[in-house]
């Protein structure tokens, strides 16, 4: 009941003002360069230069923090099937086993199906402390479905955050009744603040009964999204920006939208690149629109960056994602297997794992401090990217081959910070190495120095060093900002020895499709 | 005197059903069908047929050929 109260305490009414919310926001800006932590920038566990009350809300919630994304896990419930706007990277008409785009899911849930899968992955994973509803649709397109789901997981499961992700058309008629579920965090896309560019992006809005087309659409539809941005800030409720990178259409002024964003007092900002593979059928997968390379969104996200908090540890999931961000355990969860499970809500079982995880956060950032004093003398210019395989835990604890992805860190004498992940094609398969070899993840990493990994085979290892990459198993285990620092210090001095050469790296490809355990 | 969904192309999506006018619009074997008998087309009611105007894709909400088109009461 205690924590009941509490949560109740989250942005409850008249909790800010928005002045006070923005005043935090601009606070919450953080330099582009030397940040020594990553999204959160800053030192210690991460909370950087967010106010402790935005810290508090989101210290535990993998998708806003880059330090929690190691530790806990967010689940997706697929509720809100219908839409009221067409996107050109969106394709409703495409959903299959093999689908793997961001906001496709296989199943549909009823909010009771929904809220028995959230209370039967929360008894099976203590690490869950977030439930958002993220489409396949948009989910103020489908409120009735959406609080009903936050209504139902509240009555049984109040210790489990709730959120929600929304195009923001009908965003200023549902802030009440966010507010009231004690919703405390919400996600507006936002693509464009300039209806000619969102003309590009959106080819009509269904609005007021009416189906509504160019720049009249894209007109409405920014006014609603902001006009709804500044309704839930003020009303302290956390908003995350989310924005699609659309080479060509969209990516400079994304810096606009940033500004925008910002001074209505949105505290994090996701900029995420384009998926657009033809066979996803989508209009810019048809019309060959391109995404972005890893150094373009990487060079649109450092510009933004000196705004306020960019986050970067975006998967792209699929909107009925379970699990840690690195990994989809939907499989184990269908509504089949949940509706025969056996359900005990243990609260006191999840607060203890919570509680643990608290500690080893303590330990991982005093060792990265350790560890970065070490570097207090270095005055080097150097700044390598450096690519780590990790299963969790904030430990290079993965095998390179069984690595589904890799988490990239920029280091430079100022300190490691997390800049993204990058997902690779599995590179061993059942004890084979895949049909097409190594190739594909060294283009993913090919902007990267070093790989540090827990163990790694002679042949990649060889192939890897051919293209420059050194693979590294010296770490195995360690503490992931702390190792990238340690290996840093060991590179400047081979540097300095003339050992080793230093090179400035390529540009990287970023692969087609949200993450999929396969 | 109605509109159809073609079953091949709808999505299930539901962004149809509560759009109608007339709750016309249901769910059945997977995907959502319209009652002829209940459809009205949307006159009266609205400019456009909602579903059609809501659909996201594209030709799947057609006039249903094989009933005659409705005819408001005189």
């Amino acid at each position: 009941m205690q924590k009941l109260l509490q949560l109740q305490d989250f942005g409850g009414p008249g909790a800010k003002t928005l002045d006070e919310v923005r005043r935090e926001a601009a606070q919450g800006g953080c330099s582009s360069t030397g940040g020594s932590g990553k999204a959160s920038c800053g030192s210690g566990a991460g909370q950087g230069d967010l106010s402790p009350e935005v810290w508090d809300k989101v210290k535990n919630h993998p998708c806003y923090s880059e330090q929690a994304h190691h530790h806990f896990a967010r689940m997706h419930v697929a509720v809100a099937p219908a839409c009221n706007i067409q996107c050109n990277y969106c394709n409703r008409k495409y959903d299959c086993a093999n689908e793997s785009r961001p906001g496709v899911v296989s199943e549909k849930l009823t909010p009771e199906q929904a809220a028995r899968k959230v209370l039967t992955v929360a008894s099976t994973i203590p690490q869950m402390t977030v439930l958002g509803v993220a489409g396949p649709g948009d989910p103020l397109a489908n409120p009735g479905k959406t609080f009903k789901t936050f209504e139902l997981v509240a009555e049984t499961a109040p210790d489990i955050k709730l959120c929600l992700s929304t195009n923001g058309l009908t965003l200023p008629d549902h802030v009440d009744r966010i507010q009231a579920m004690n919703v405390d965090h919400v996600t507006i896309t936002i693509n464009m603040v300039d209806p000619e560019i969102g003309a590009k992006i959106y080819p009509w809005i269904f609005y007021n009964h009416r189906r509504i087309e160019g720049v009249e659409a894209s007109r409405i539809l920014s006014e609603r999204q902001l006009l709804g941005l500044e309704m839930l800030t003020a009303r302290g409720i956390l908003v995350k920006v989310n924005s699609v990178m659309i080479p060509g259409v969209n990516d400079k002024h994304l810096v606009e939208v940033n500004r925008a964003v910002k001074s209505r007092g949105a505290f994090l900002h996701n900029i995420m690149p384009l998926i657009s593979e033809p066979e996803h059928g989508t209009v810019f997968g048809l019309t060959g629109q391109r995404g972005p390379t890893a150094q373009e969104l990487k060079a649109l996200q450092d510009a933004c960056e000196g705004e306020m908090n960019m986050m970067r540890h975006c998967r792209q999931c699929r909107a009925d994602a379970v699990g840690l961000l690195g990994e989809d355990r939907s499989a184990e969860f269908s509504t089949d297997k949940v509706m025969e499970m056996e359900v005990e809500y243990d609260l006191e079982a999840r607060q203890a794992y919570q509680a643990k995880v608290e500690q080893e956060r303590e330990v991982i950032a005093r060792a990265k401090q350790a560890e970065l004093a070490k570097l207090a003398d270095e005055t080097s210019a150097i700044k390598i990217q450096v690519a780590v395989a990790t299963k969790g835990g904030g430990r290079v604890n993965e095998h390179f081959g069984h690595a589904h992805e890799f988490q990239i860190y920029e280091v430079s004498t100022t300190g490691a910070k997390f800049i993204g992940h990058r997902r690779v094609d599995l590179y061993c398969e059942g004890g084979y190495a895949s049909a097409d070899g190594v190739e594909p993840i060294i283009r993913a990493l090919n902007d990267c120095s070093a790989v540090l990994v827990a163990k790694i085979g002679v042949c990649p290892k060889d192939s890897l060093e051919g293209a420059g990459i050194e693979a590294v198993e010296t770490y195995a285990f360690e503490f992931i900002e702390k190792s990238v620092i340690a290996y840093f210090k060991d590179y400047l001095e081979r540097v300095g020895k003339s050992e080793i050469r230093h090179v400035v790296r390529g540009d990287a490809d970023i692969r087609q499709g949200a993450f999929i355990e396969t | 005197m109605a509109y159809k969904i073609i079953a091949s192309q709808c999505t299930s999506c539901s962004a149809c059903e509560p759009e109608c006018p007339n709750v016309a619009i249901y769910e059945k074997g997977g995907t959502f069908v319209i009652n002829p008998k209940k459809c009205t087309e949307c006159l009266g009611h609205f400019d456009v047929p909602q579903c059609v105007a809501v659909c996201p894709v594209e030709n799947t909400c057609v006039i249903d050929n094989s009933v005659p088109r409705y005819q408001a009461p005189a």
